[in-house]
């Protein structure tokens, strides 16, 4: 037998805010009117501890097995109200929240009597969906002590050592031979303009030498499963299958160079990339003999020509290199052409300005008319559109250096599905939120930091290093994780196995697996963030969203145009 | 005049919380909206939509996250194609698909949302209380709960821009021909299904939901093949059909 639906209805005055505009005791009149609610009344301030005092008096005196607040929003409040279910006994989830202030008194200061018509309307709508509500009951798993870390540039060792000072341990996974990242081919680093080889050297040491975390070099990532706490790697070491588990992964892959394919006579010893260049400058085999004249150019590839955004560092590196070149060899006219240079922040203006001093030139071009590149006689010239003088200036280059974009790793986008988590528009990984969560991927548990999430400099992928470790830090030092009980569920009677679920879910906590009665789609609560899409995408309409069933919803729907009481 | 009823569906991180900030900002607008709180766009399943009709509502408005923006990730993509379904059902029916809008509203646009809002009630007001039949809106429910239409809201985005399986990508133009054919003949063989909740014949059929009759022969047959109809009897050399009674409830 089911038990007896008893809601109580709480009407907020919210001082004037409401009961200003809304007619509140004929709406509390209302309300005692209707199926099931076997008590209601009116507070000046629900929210203070003497409206919640009474909410709990209510609860034991009436024996309430569901509570409804009208009062304002349920973004601001609901955990308030939730709590105070709690402490008097009931299920938390068997409150249903009703917005009567900022989506009617404070949107129809001019209309009371309509206001409160739709005040009565939406506690309606509210008691219809209270009876149906059902208990919920919170989800918590327990966290694996350690971590995975994708990638060793120097984001990724950043975020190990952060880690492993911390106590948990790291299994830190290199595609290549070597850990270091870009900075293994760099020759000096802005702004310091010290020698990159030394700038890594001692944080290797640091991460070869720290005995919680393990290198996994040569190692390849084949498979993710699970979910936070519980993640499952499949790892191809060196041809060999490993199985590591942990309760946090964090992405820091990089990016690599973009090849300008077809762009500006790129090819050769003579139009060469930055990175080229910097190769050659640490090896110290370029022929400075034949070199008088070097012209940079900025954008190449970039904002516009072949990938869209800007990428950031390359105005400081093309600053760097050719302020280094012009401090080594003073008689070399160095230039760069650029659009517009960003050297932000003070110390970036500085380098800037000594670059300046040293005698690097600076040409600028509009953005609709880039450098061309041209041979002529065996020798190269750039054109240079000067804007004022609206013609083409040509420059006579014995090198050209291409400061091309960074862009994402090819096999960036099989990791991202791996890992259920997205690449944005540019095709780098896409953080959870750009301002509140610029670490975090949406998926709980999978972090985020360096050059694999856009172009950004030394400085900042070693801030985001230690942000992505102390983000995972949370769910690690705790040991469990909670989660909320709105889900998704799925009635296997119904289930055909279409995968359709599968298919829409963006956090892989749908799947269709292999059952005794057939194919058929299971949830992973811990997973699963309710947001309900697969639910209304269910061919079978197999699946049920709790706390917004299609029940709930119907019947909410259905009170909101028919006045009629519906039980 | 009877006041128009509009019930909107916000989800919960966007569009509910611009509603909010136009109440914190005072930002006024008809009173004719009952909301309801999604946790997001993509939950809004047409069934639940075309019910609000069926039921009374004058006007359905859903309200979801900008583009990109969606909390979800991708929820507000798969809004956008349910939502379309169901206007194409309500074209079928015999309402202004106006009557079903979407948008995307951020958590920063009180002002934009009480716009909105004032304009849709305005339009809804302009359009006045929805008519319609009562089969003719049934019909359309369940044919948004049945599976084919279904697939194809959800598939349809992946055809349009990744193709099939042989990678053989639709055009808009396309996609819409295939759309308006399935949905019209979905919706049909729902009008046949609910009135065959009396024994009735192909000839009866087509001329009650002025059809052809070779459509209604068609459709039948469809429908017996899934196990929806039978054959009731052969009156005077004519077969009737019935619906299997779960199914036209
Ligand atoms: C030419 C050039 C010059 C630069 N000069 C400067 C400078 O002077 N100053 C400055 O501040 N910044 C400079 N930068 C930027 C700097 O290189 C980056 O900020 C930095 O390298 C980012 O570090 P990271 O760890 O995020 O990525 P990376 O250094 O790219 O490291 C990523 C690591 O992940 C590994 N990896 C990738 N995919 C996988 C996978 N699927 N599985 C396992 N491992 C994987 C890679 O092999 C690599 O070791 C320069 C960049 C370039 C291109
Ligand atoms: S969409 Fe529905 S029927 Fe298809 S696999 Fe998922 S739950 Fe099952
Ligand atoms: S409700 Fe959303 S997050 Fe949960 S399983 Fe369905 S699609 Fe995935
Ligand atoms: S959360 Fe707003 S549309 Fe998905």
């Amino acid at each position: 037998m089911t038990e007896e639906i008893r809601i109580g209805v709480f009407i907020c005055h919210c001082g004037i805010n409401i009961g200003g505009v809304v007619d509140v005791p004929t709406v509390v009149e209302y309300a005692s009117t209707l199926p099931n609610v076997v008590h209601a009344e009116r507070n000046l301030y629900t929210c203070s501890s003497e409206g919640l005092e009474s909410i709990k008096a209510a609860i034991k005196e009436h024996n309430l097995n569901r509570v409804i607040v009208a009062s304002c929003t349920p973004r601001t409040h609901e955990p308030l109200f939730r709590a105070t279910c709690k402490e008097a006994g009931l299920n938390p989830y068997l409150f249903e929240f009703v917005n009567i202030r900022d989506q009617c008194s404070w949107v129809h200061m001019h209309e009371p009597e309509s206001a409160t018509e739709k005040a009565k309307d939406l506690v309606r709508m509210g008691v219809a969906k209270a009876a149906r509500l059902e208990p919920l009951e919170e989800l918590t798993s327990d966290v694996i002590p350690s971590a995975v870390v994708i990638g060793a540039g120097i984001s990724g060792m950043t975020a190990a050592l952060s880690l492993a000072r911390n106590g948990f341990s790291v299994h830190l996974i290199e595609k290549e031979k070597e850990i270091g990242g870009m900075l293994r081919n760099l020759y000096r680093l802005y702004p310091t303009d010290e020698l990159a080889e030394e700038f890594l050297e001692q944080r290797i040491k640091a991460v070869k030498e720290h005995k919680r975390i393990a290198l996994h070099l040569s190692t390849s990532i084949k498979a993710v499963e699970g979910y936070v706490g519980k993640f499952k790697v499949i790892l191809d070491e060196n041809g060999v299958e490993k199985s590591i588990d942990a309760g946090v992964i964090i992405v820091a892959t990089g990016a690599q160079e973009f090849e300008p394919e077809g762009l500006y006579e790129y090819g050769g010893e003579r139009v060469i990339t930055q990175l080229q260049l910097e190769e050659k400058l640490k090896k110290g085999d370029l022929d400075w003999a034949g070199i008088k004249n070097v012209v940079m150019i900025q954008c190449a590839g970039a904002r516009g020509e072949v990938v869209g955004y800007c990428s950031k560092i390359c105005c400081m590196n093309g600053i760097k290199n050719a302020k280094l070149i012009k401090e080594a060899h003073p008689d070399i006219n160095v230039f760069i052409a650029h659009n517009e240079l960003q050297a932000y922040g003070e110390e970036y203006e500085l380098y800037y300005r000594d670059a300046k001093k040293a005698g690097v030139r600076f040409l600028r071009f509009p953005l609709e008319r880039r450098p061309q590149v041209r041979r002529s006689d065996g020798k190269l010239i750039v054109d240079v559109f000067h804007e004022r003088m609206q013609l083409d200036i040509p420059f006579e280059a014995d090198l050209v250096v291409l400061s091309v974009p960074l862009v994402q790793n090819p096999d960036a986008t099989q990791l991202s599905k791996m890992l259920k988590v997205p690449l944005g528009q540019d095709k780098f990984f896409f953080e959870a939120h750009i301002k509140l969560r610029p670490v975090d991927f949406a998926t709980d548990g999978i972090f985020l930091c360096g050059t694999a999430h856009g172009p950004k400099d030394i400085g900042e992928s070693i801030a985001q290093g230690y942000a992505a470790a102390s983000r995972a830090t949370i769910p690690l030092a705790r040991g469990y994780v909670h989660s909320e009980p709105i889900i998704s569920s799925v009635n296997e009677e119904l289930c055909v196995g279409c995968g359709i679920c599968e298919s829409v879910c963006p956090y892989g906590a749908i799947e269709v697996v292999e059952t005794e009665e057939g194919r058929r789609a299971r949830v992973t609560g811990v997973k699963c963030k309710g947001c309900g899409t697969c639910g209304s995408s269910c061919i079978r309409r197999a699946i049920k969203m709790y706390h917004f069933t299609d029940e709930q919803l119907m019947a909410q729907e259905r009170a909101a145009v028919v006045t009629e009481v519906i039980s | 005049m009877a006041e128009v009823k509009i019930v909107g569906f916000l989800c919960n991180w966007c569009c509910y919380a611009g509603a909010d900030l136009a109440g914190v900002s005072r930002f006024q607008y008809p009173p004719n909206i009952r909301i309801i709180r999604v946790m997001c766009s993509g939950r809004v399943d047409p069934v639940i939509i075309l019910d609000s009709f069926l039921y009374g509502a004058d006007g359905v408005f859903v309200g979801g996250c900008h583009p990109g923006d969606c909390h979800y990730l991708r929820g507000n993509y798969y809004a956008e194609k349910k939502i379309e379904m169901a206007r194409r059902l309500l074209r079928e029916a015999g309402v202004d698909p106006k009557r079903l809008r979407l948008e995307w509203v951020s958590a920063s646009e009180g002002e934009r949302f009480a716009k909105i809002i004032k304009e849709f009630t305005d339009e809804i007001k302009a359009l006045g209380p929805v008519t319609f039949e009562k089969e003719a809106m049934e019909a359309a429910c369940l044919a948004a709960a049945d599976y084919r239409l279904r697939i194809l809201a959800t598939k349809e985005r992946e055809l349009l821009e990744e193709g099939n399986k042989y990678g053989e990508v639709f055009t808009r133009h396309e996609m819409d021909r295939l759309l308006d054919d399935l949905v019209r003949e979905e919706y049909e063989a729902k009008r046949i299904l609910l009135k065959l909740k009396e024994p009735m014949s192909v000839k009866e059929l087509a001329s009650e939901l002025n059809l052809k009759p070779n459509i209604v022969l068609r459709l039948i047959l469809d429908l017996k093949r899934y196990e929806l109809v039978d054959l009731h009897e052969i009156r005077d050399n004519t077969p009737t059909y019935i619906a299997r009674e779960e199914h036209a409830q």
